[in-house]
């Protein structure tokens, strides 16, 4: 049977469905993709690659890879794409850059048949097996490498997963840290927004909505404004040092580093989250009649008793919703951390745009996001089970 | 009978002061900006002068600059440009499948309304790289059209939860009322259905316009010279050079936010009564 609501309701929606498909799940997938399919060695040196399939890994490859390589090599610095590939290889064992680099230069000039005897005089290491075992580990299209990255593994020369080594092992701190950081941010967030929440919801309507406002007008402001405010406030030479000077609490001398590190990211990342802890508390807050409290007393509770068992435990969603809500927000965290944090107060998401915009290791950003994305996911469902998201209101 | 604590005046009292020091933690940071956009010296900090309330230590030169300024007018031009396209393209997508999801016909209710909000919820860093390695592919960063794009699939979450709300207040026999006086399902749409939701609509649309002008992430990732925005503009001026026009500027950003703050509580005002 055809069925007019139905359809008029499905019809409505497609639009935007489509929309978000194409626009941002396309690009959740094409990062996906990224993180486990990386063509760029075998695109540079299919014969290479191929031929090395059949090779056992062990000792020397023929003299038939030799002269492929060789003349894919010269024919990538034909098409200037052998700095990617140097770049590539590089990053699956230090050192291999200049080799390919400058294997490439030289081949300008030098070599020929036997190219097994040749290779190795443009460069040593072409005369060992490990460069033609970084070649066959790269040249697979589909690799679980960069997952192995985003948490300090690797491969070793024979294609065993092992620890990195120790310079490069950063990933895995790096996520326990974020967890770290974030839990702190929520429970400032929580210990400031709690009482602030609850003085709001018992003010009487004009003086609440007034009080509201202040809460809502960093809410509103622009995220880069109210992190230039805290670069303006906690810098060496700034208002807040310049008070505790004035104030006589601290030297001239020695004045207080509070940016620019971990407490930057810190203070910063409290304030700009704390308005998504106090919004979703007062709004629960806001349904607790106020004379559940004053029954409570005229029974003869104590105030910290009646708060205890009465207050506290119907105001617990709010405090679901805000830590839960403060926390997903702060896990992913970006651009308070890049400008605020310094070395020491950068997150997971800093080295992932740092891989996107910097070291151009698109595979391991790729990576690091599908794993943030998954914890994100998952405490996203948690909040759907517990909250629902279909209830979610702003402002 | 009143009924009191004993402790409760200094209970109070203790309430009311830690709350004032959270409400001037929560306050200052905006406040200070203003009067250091009007430092005459190239500073981020208070001058002797100016605590002083020597007039010669005030000046306008920052907002000359970010007024007449050819970069800032550029990236005012562009915020614009981008922030207005995304937030049409979001609102009426958005507004359309508010009406969908608020209809009980619908089926997968509950998963569509996940889906379609979570451009929301996803960290702006990876929905950027993947925006980043998307249009990459398709050879469109650097292009308007990407950031329009992806500035609409953030903004439109927006709009789908407040419409949605200024739906579940809608009565659905208006439309049947309407449709028994001979209204067609457009006319009855803007006659009847968009007058009574309008607040939510605008509400959203607001949303999702802040929402493009404080996005700064997808800019950095695609963007080029050519489509640097307002957010890029104060994000360079950060992390490079340090100057006041970046307070300026964000005066500016301060008053446009007290602006729709205003406005989305006077629009929710009206849909509650």
């Amino acid at each position: 049977m055809f069925n007019k609501p139905r359809t008029t309701a499905i019809l409505l929606a497609l639009p935007l469905t489509a929309f978000i498909l194409v626009t941002f799940v396309a690009p959740l997938g094409s990062m996906f993709m990224r993180s486990l399919y990386d063509p760029l060695v075998a695109d540079i040196m299919p014969g290479t690659v191929a031929a090395l399939a059949q090779w056992d890994g062990t000792g020397l490859p023929s003299e038939q890879v030799y002269a492929l390589a060789a003349r894919e090599l010269e024919r990538a610095r034909e098409e200037r794409t052998i700095g990617k590939l140097a770049t590539r290889l590089n990053r699956d064992t230090s050192g291999l850059r200049s080799v390919i680099t400058r294997t490439g230069r030289a081949l300008k000039r030098k070599g020929g048949a036997p190219w097994s005897e040749s290779l190795p005089t443009l460069h040593a290491a072409w005369g060992e097996p490990a460069i033609w075992q970084a070649l066959a580990r790269t040249g697979a299209r589909v690799t679980p490498v960069y997952y192995l990255n985003a948490v300090d593994l690797t491969f070793d020369g024979s294609g065993a997963i092992v620890r990195q080594p120790e310079e490069r092992r950063i990933y895995a701190t790096l996520f326990i840290k974020t967890l770290r950081v974030s839990l702190t941010i929520t429970l400032l967030c929580l210990i400031i927004g709690y009482p602030v929440a609850y003085l709001i919801a018992q003010a009487p309507p004009r003086q609440g909505r007034l009080l509201l406002v202040l809460v809502l007008v960093p809410f509103w402001t622009s995220l880069l404004v109210r992190t230039t405010s805290w670069i303006v406030l906690l810098q060496q030479q700034g208002v807040v040092n310049d008070l505790l000077v004035w104030l006589g609490l601290a030297p001239d001398d020695q004045r207080l580093t509070m940016i620019h590190n971990m407490t930057g990211t810190l203070v910063a990342m409290t304030y700009v989250l704390a308005p998504f802890m106090i919004l979703p508390l007062y709004s629960v807050m806001r349904g607790i009649p106020a004379v559940q409290m004053q029954a409570a007393a005229s029974l003869g509770a104590s105030w910290p008793r009646a708060f205890y068992r009465v207050y506290l435990p119907q105001s617990l969603p709010g405090v679901g919703a805000g830590c839960l809500l403060v926390f997903i927000l702060a896990i992913g965290y970006y651009i308070t951390p890049a400008l605020v944090g310094g070395q020491s107060g950068q997150l997971i998401s800093n080295f992932i745009a740092y891989h996107i915009q910097t070291s151009l290791n698109w595979g391991l950003a790729a990576a690091l996001g599908c794993v943030l994305f998954v914890a994100v996911l998952l405490l996203f469902l948690l909040y759907d089970r517990v909250l629902g998201i279909d209830r979610m209101r702003l402002g | 009978m009143t009924i009191s604590w004993s402790s409760l005046s200094s209970g109070k009292l203790a309430l009311w002061l830690f709350c004032g020091l959270v409400f001037l933690f929560l306050v200052t940071p905006i406040l200070v900006i203003i009067p250091l956009s009007f430092n005459a010296e190239p500073y981020f900090t208070f001058t002797r002068g100016m605590l002083e309330l020597d007039s010669q230590a005030y000046s306008l030169r920052w907002y000359e600059q970010v007024i007449f300024g050819e970069q800032w007018q550029r990236a005012a031009l562009n915020s614009l440009i981008i922030g207005v396209a995304a937030t049409a393209l979001a609102t009426t997508l958005g507004t359309l499948a508010a009406l969908g999801l608020s209809s009980p016909a619908l089926p997968w209710r509950r998963p569509l309304t996940a889906l379609l909000i979570s451009p929301l919820i996803v960290p702006i860093v990876i929905s950027a790289a993947g925006m980043f390695f998307f249009y990459s592919g398709l050879n469109l960063t650097q292009t308007y059209s990407a950031l329009i794009l992806s500035h609409a699939a953030l903004g439109a979450p927006f709009v789908v939860i407040t419409v949605t709300a200024s739906m579940a207040g809608f009565n659905r026999e208006l439309l049947l009322a309407a449709a028994s006086l001979g209204a067609g399902p457009v006319r009855s749409f803007f006659k009847v259905q968009l007058p009574i939701i309008s607040p939510g609509v605008i509400a959203g649309a607001l949303f999702a316009f802040a929402a493009s002008l404080d996005e700064v992430v997808v800019v950095l990732f695609m963007g080029g010279i050519e489509q640097r925005t307002i957010p890029r503009e104060m994000w360079s001026g950060i992390r490079e050079e340090i100057s006041p026009a970046i307070l300026a500027a964000a005066t500016f950003l301060i008053l446009v936010a007290i602006l729709l703050l205003i406005a989305v509580e006077l629009l929710q005002k009206r849909s509650t009564e």
